[in-house]
């Protein structure tokens, strides 16, 4: 109902603000209007299927206690989203997504910014760095994690040679409830740092260089010019990849399945994977989608706030 | 800063600890690459004893059975198959769309493109079960189209708007002008916009191939068909029935992601400027 509404909308504008088909300026009426009604259409009509209803279908769902097969009858109001406010593996989640951001903000930002300012600069190598660092990002989520599967592995792994190496017994890091969501966060730094930086790179390069310049004329030094300009002047690009790294904290899922499957004893997940092994692989519909509404909930909430606050000006 | 480069003192300690650390970082990096590499031509005997160094033996064969298998070439061909048909359908939809936003004003604009805009809010993940359900229902569960028409819906917001932005700056006059002569809207855009648009058409493909290429959840949700695996969902089978012989399933990634590198080598400029892309100007 909502996108009928919204599609026949421009329809009903072109007609009331068009004028004769005469008139010398301006484009003729009917040339819009048929451009709106042919090329509007399939995207609206696509992302309206696929995105929009799904998640009003999902707050629908989340009302009942529904396997998926026939129609949902079990009407069971909001138990759902108190069944799933007390299963403790959706706190071990919701703190795993929120060790994510902070080693996000404490870890990979800065690390990403240090690079970017040493590789912004022209010299032989900085280009061939600059790729190396991105490569990671762009190799799929699924071929990391197996990876890191084989780094960490307790019989067969880097890591496990080098402790054999000191003559210590190797750490079976994915398998132990004390590591593994640290090993999952080392990886997470090294498939992403890369994209903070490019991010930094294209600021520094797009920078107004004579404010820099002017700096070091009145006798700043190189770390006060940091400091007081070059930092200052990034604020927009820091904010935006505090969002991205925020953003792709809640969304990740890829890279836990081939490393931990969330587990063990639920002490990786996140809260897609969460979602996955308790909504989706044993079609628990109602429970499932209540999990994907209080994810909806904390995106969009976290999305506008963060605008609102920090993105005012963008 | 680039006065390191121009005044090169005899001694400089901030440039060796420069060099340290962007060394440290590039083995950070590295060294599970080059492992995962090199793994895949030892022996499990090797591996478990030498995971780092180069192979005393070139085993061959492990990529090579790998490479003759039928199972890798499938695996290979449905990726494609469904990113192909990601990146076309998005191209074709999105690029309409995003012209008629630049060029065509209408009651109802605005409000249209901010409704599109919602999608870059919130991650797929979270309606997949009503999703799934409604795929299903459509009967494109078990098909190509079942993961590649999500796909489309969700990378539409972010590509209407880097679209939207590029075909604005065509500049206006040229369209006045178009239309004063007889052209229509949509030869206007067959002829005109599209020919002018091919970096950033290069730029939205791109990040829609590399999303679509590496997708694991959907294709996960909505394929049960071994036959129809794209290879993410393949590798992942692969690892289940190879469990330990980690030298296998080293050469079977390695295989696999180099598609994905050879394509980032050749269209490096595409891939980095898509991907941050979006985030410059969000």
């Amino acid at each position: 109902m909502v996108a009928r509404r919204i599609a026949s909308s421009p329809a009903i504008g072109v007609a009331e603000t068009s004028f004769s088909p005469l008139a010398v300026r301006g484009p003729r009426w009917d040339g819009r209007f048929t451009v709106v009604i042919l090329f509007l259409p399939p995207a609206l009509l696509l992302f309206t299927l696929f995105v929009v209803l799904p998640i009003g279908e999902a707050a629908w769902y989340s009302a009942f206690n529904w396997n998926g097969f026939g129609r949902p009858t079990n009407w069971i109001g909001f138990d759902n989203y108190r069944f799933v406010l007390e299963t403790r593996a959706f706190w071990l989640a919701l703190r795993n997504n929120g060790l994510i951001i902070a080693v996000s903000l404490a870890i990979q930002l800065p690390l990403a910014l240090a690079l970017a300012l040493m590789l912004a600069e022209r010299f032989r190598g900085a280009v061939a760095l600059r790729m190396l660092f991105f490569m990671p990002y762009i190799l799929a989520e699924i071929a990391t994690g197996l990876i890191f599967s084989f780094v960490y592995d307790g019989d067969y792994g880097l890591v496990a040679s080098i402790w054999r190496a000191f003559g210590a017994e190797p750490p079976h890091l994915l398998a132990s409830t004390d590591t593994a969501m640290l090993a999952v966060l080392i990886v997470i730094v090294w498939k992403y740092f890369g994209f903070h930086m490019m991010l930094f790179i294209a600021a520094l390069q797009s920078l107004d260089k004579s404010l820099i310049e002017a700096a070091r004329i009145d006798g700043a030094t190189r770390s006060q010019t940091l400091r007081h300009v070059v930092i200052p002047l990034l604020y927009p690009t820091i904010r935006l990849s505090v969002f991205f790294a925020i953003i792709g904290s809640l969304q990740l899922f890829d890279l836990v399945m081939p490393l931990t499957r969330g587990g063990p004893a639920d002490s990786s997940n996140t809260m897609v994977s969460f979602l996955y092994n308790n909504g989706i692989s044993r079609m628990r519909v109602g429970y499932g989608s209540a999990i994907g509404v209080i994810l909806f909930v904390i995106c969009v909430t976290f999305a506008f706030t963060y605008k609102r606050w920090f993105m005012r000006d963008e | 800063m680039s006065n390191a480069q121009t005044t090169r003192a005899p001694f400089d300690p901030a440039v060796l600890f420069k060099a340290i650390f962007l060394f440290v970082v590039a083995v950070f990096v590295l060294v599970p690459l080059l492992a995962t590499v090199l793994g895949g031509f030892k022996s499990l005997g090797e591996l478990r004893v030498n995971p780092f160094g180069l192979p005393q033996h070139w085993e061959w064969q492990n990529y090579a059975d790998i490479l003759f298998s039928a199972r890798y070439w499938q695996l290979l061909r449905n990726s494609l198959i469904i990113s192909t048909l990601a990146v076309t359908l998005t191209l074709i939809v999105a690029s309409m769309a995003a012209f008629t936003f630049a060029h065509v004003r209408f009651y109802g604009s605005s409000m249209l493109l901010s409704y599109l805009t919602l999608g870059l809010l919130f991650p797929a993940a979270t309606a997949v079960l009503p999703l799934f359900i409604k795929v299903r229902d459509l009967g494109l569960l078990d098909t190509y189209f079942g993961v590649a028409l999500p796909q489309v819906a969700f990378s539409l917001a972010m590509s209407v708007l880097l679209l939207r932005r590029f075909f604005k700056d065509i500049p206006y006059e040229l369209l006045e002008a178009a239309l004063v002569d007889g052209c229509s809207y949509i030869k206007f855009f067959r002829y005109v916009t599209l020919p002018l648009s091919r970096p950033i058409l290069a730029t939205v493909g791109t990040i829609t191939f590399v999303n679509s290429w590496n997708a694991y959840l959907l294709p996960l949700v909505m394929l049960n068909t071994d036959a129809l695996y794209p290879w993410p969902l393949g590798i992942m089978v692969y690892q289940g029935e190879y469990s330990s012989e980690w030298h296998l399933i080293l050469a079977f990634i390695t295989l696999t992601i180099l598609p994905t590198i050879i394509l980032f080598l050749l269209a490096q400029k595409h891939i980095v400027a898509g991907l941050t892309a979006g985030a410059v100007k969000g």
